[in-house]
């Protein structure tokens, strides 16, 4: 008789499905994976290492090219803990406005991973409704920072400028004719918080249109339901987080447990789920999105009623105001310090972990009263999921393995850093 | 007595048990312990009720062989001019051809610290441990007490060359294949000592010595900050 052996298969890293740059060595019994083994750091850039050379703001950019999809929420993490090694706390308005923008972040990780996942598993239509609503939330983004995507827009004791009064207009071009043009420019009329407000009444029917694509959908539901199973034991063992650790039913939101910011003062639920299916993962992420956008309301409201700073005043960290330079000796000195040696922090450390739209983002840093970190050690949750995909998968199907992988929203830039 | 006083004195009790240490700062407990009584220590945490660490949250590795040293001195004025903080070969400006760090150090040069949360109980605590040999830094693995543990230490692993005894799957993790060295030990070059790329002639990838100069270009400076003085400890006037 022919002897029965496994058969090894090689998935990625070049693979549409593995979200980058995975690359998966599958051991198969049939059609049935026995082991998964993920070979990981294909993206690995050293940020760790780069920001032990580099003065604290420098590195401000670095984090948004970790988790490249949710931008704002890593700067987050890391000037938080730069904020608490230094004992200072940003001003109201610019904690509103933080959190106001973890939000939008947080809606735009979400699309994306609707998109991309529902596509993995064969819906292709959906991408491109996710991408729609995207574009309208790169607006924002651009709208404080300029860029679309890797905004730099949090600093230690703020933010880097208050909302703006004007939104960036389209403009006619080969593609876009003057009609369709107006159309848009039209919406981005008035101030950001106008767009933002408008936006915020309109989002509840477009995650309605998803769920009518996605959520009663048979092929859907023969795709997701029962599929990467993870009990609530086995998802805190294996540092789940997030929607990974709430999709198993763990009632558990560093929002609500830990608060930051001003988190505290906000109304919003914590969707939770049954199975820890992926079925469930995608019920808890939906649901967020709805409450990502009820958050988006309050503080946009508050944020229209209540002016002030957005940055300290404290210009050992801050870079005093452009016009005060003019005549200010002393402002002139805080700048160039500040520009080319940057601040000392007090030696000591800080772990600093905020609720990050696919789980815990975690720095530890450490200082030795340098104005460079000493260590920075990333926490980034997507690293934590991925090492429980060989569990995940173990006995499923091959064709199973992208769904996980789709479930777990895995990027790259965080994992390998 | 609030949740937090109540954690803080099972805590102490803890580190009076089992003779090491705790400290408090900045609102976050820190408790340093051996590294021979690492395991039971990690058990009593996971397992208590009081403590009851389900997650792992992260698993950090440090390599304290410049720790407070810089490259501008503060305190007196010197001779020389801005290019003594931009053109010495320190810290990330050398090559491994031309390496200037010093790596024999009589204190403990690693240390792995370890991140735990409860979810039960809504805590956190970091647990520090130092590594006793510098030459050959080994600890033992938690993988049996939470299973994520594997992928932390095998990075801690791959980052700083410490050996996790007891870890299931002691690999590489985020470097490429067959790299050598341990790219975050502070005697490694910031810019590394290969490059990779497309020979056309040969028609395969190729590696080559890197070819960049190492150029860093704000250099380290500590300066003593009176500020933070009351912040972080009593000063020692009032004594």
């Amino acid at each position: 008789m022919a002897e029965i052996r496994n058969y090894t298969m090689n998935f990625g890293p070049q693979h549409p499905a593995a979200h980058g740059v995975l690359r998966l060595i599958l051991e198969l019994d049939g059609e049935v994976i026995e082991r998964a083994d993920p070979h990981v750091g294909l993206l690995h850039r050293g940020t760790e290492k780069l920001a032990e050379s580099k003065p604290y703001n420098q590195s401000i950019g670095y984090m948004d090219r970790l988790d490249y999809v949710s931008m704002m929420c890593n700067e987050h993490g890391y000037v938080l803990a730069i904020e608490k090694l230094l004992g200072v706390e940003a001003p109201e308005r610019a904690q509103y406005i933080r959190v106001m923008f973890d939000e939008i972040t947080r809606i735009l990780n979400h699309l994306l991973w609707l998109g991309a996942h529902a596509l993995d598993v064969g819906a292709m239509s959906m991408f491109l409704y996710a991408f729609r609503e995207r574009e309208d939330l790169m607006d924002c983004y651009e709208a404080v920072s300029g860029a679309r995507m890797h905004a730099t827009y949090y600093r230690p004791g703020g933010v880097y400028r208050d909302l703006p009064d004007t939104m960036p207009q389209y403009e006619t071009s080969k593609w876009r004719n003057d009609k369709e043009v107006n159309k848009l420019n039209e919406e981005r009329s008035g101030s950001l918080l106008d767009f933002i407000d408008s936006f915020v009444d309109r989002f509840p029917s477009c995650v309605d249109e998803y769920e009518t694509l996605l959520t009663d959908n048979r092929i859907w539901k023969q795709r997701t339901v029962n599929i990467g199973v993870v009990s609530p034991e086995r998802a805190l063992q294996l540092g789940f987080t997030g929607p990974m650790l709430r999709g198993s039913g763990v009632e558990w939101d560093l929002r609500r447990k830990q608060p930051y910011e001003v988190y505290d003062k906000m109304d919003f639920f914590i969707p939770v789920g049954v199975n820890g299916d992926c079925y469930d993962r995608y019920l808890v992420r939906i649901e967020e999105m709805r409450q990502s956008n009820e958050i988006i309301k309050q503080c946009s409201e508050w944020l229209r009623n209540n002016k002030g700073p957005v940055m300290l005043d404290d210009h050992k960290v801050t870079p005093p105001p452009r016009a005060d330079m003019k005549d200010d000796m002393e402002a002139l000195i805080h700048h160039f310090k500040l520009f080319t040696e940057g601040y000392c922090l007090p030696p000591s450390e800080v772990y600093t972990a905020i609720e990050h739209p696919k789980g815990e983002f975690g720095v530890y840093l450490v200082s030795d009263g340098a104005n460079k970190p000493y260590r920075l050690k990333i926490r980034a949750p997507g690293f934590a999921h991925l090492a429980g995909l060989d569990e995940m998968v173990k006995g499923h199907m091959i064709a199973d393995v992208v769904a996980v992988i789709g479930t777990q929203d895995i990027v790259f830039g965080e994992i390998d850093r | 007595m609030s949740q937090k006083d109540i954690f803080e004195s099972n805590l102490r009790e803890l580190a009076d048990s089992e003779q090491c240490q705790l400290e408090l700062d900045r609102n976050e407990f820190t408790l340093t312990i051996n590294a021979t009584q690492a395991l039971s220590v990690f058990e009593i945490l996971r397992d208590k009720p009081a403590f009851q660490f389900d997650q792992l949250m992260d698993v950090a590795g440090i390599d304290y062989l410049e720790h407070g040293k810089t490259e501008w001195k503060t305190k007196q004025a010197t001779g020389s001019g801005f290019s003594r903080g931009v053109s010495k070969n320190t810290f990330g400006r050398f090559t491994f051809d031309n390496n200037p760090i010093d790596n024999e150090m009589q204190t403990p040069r690693f240390a792995v610290v370890y991140h735990l949360q409860s979810v039960a109980n809504n805590h956190r605590l970091r647990v520090k441990l130092f590594c006793e040999n510098n030459e050959m830094p080994m600890v033992n693995s938690v993988c049996s007490l939470w299973s994520c543990a594997n992928w932390y230490e095998r990075e801690a692993f791959d980052m700083y060359g410490i050996v996790f005894d007891g870890h299931p799957d002691m690999r590489r993790l985020l470097t490429d294949y067959g790299f050598v060295g341990y790219p975050l030990r502070k005697d490694f070059p910031l810019v590394g000592h290969v490059e990779v790329r497309y020979d056309p002639s040969k028609q395969r990838v190729i590696y080559e010595p890197v070819s960049i100069e190492p150029r860093v270009l704000v250099p380290k400076v500590i300066r003593e900050d009176n500020r933070f003085d009351d912040a972080v400890e009593p000063k020692a006037e009032e004594s």
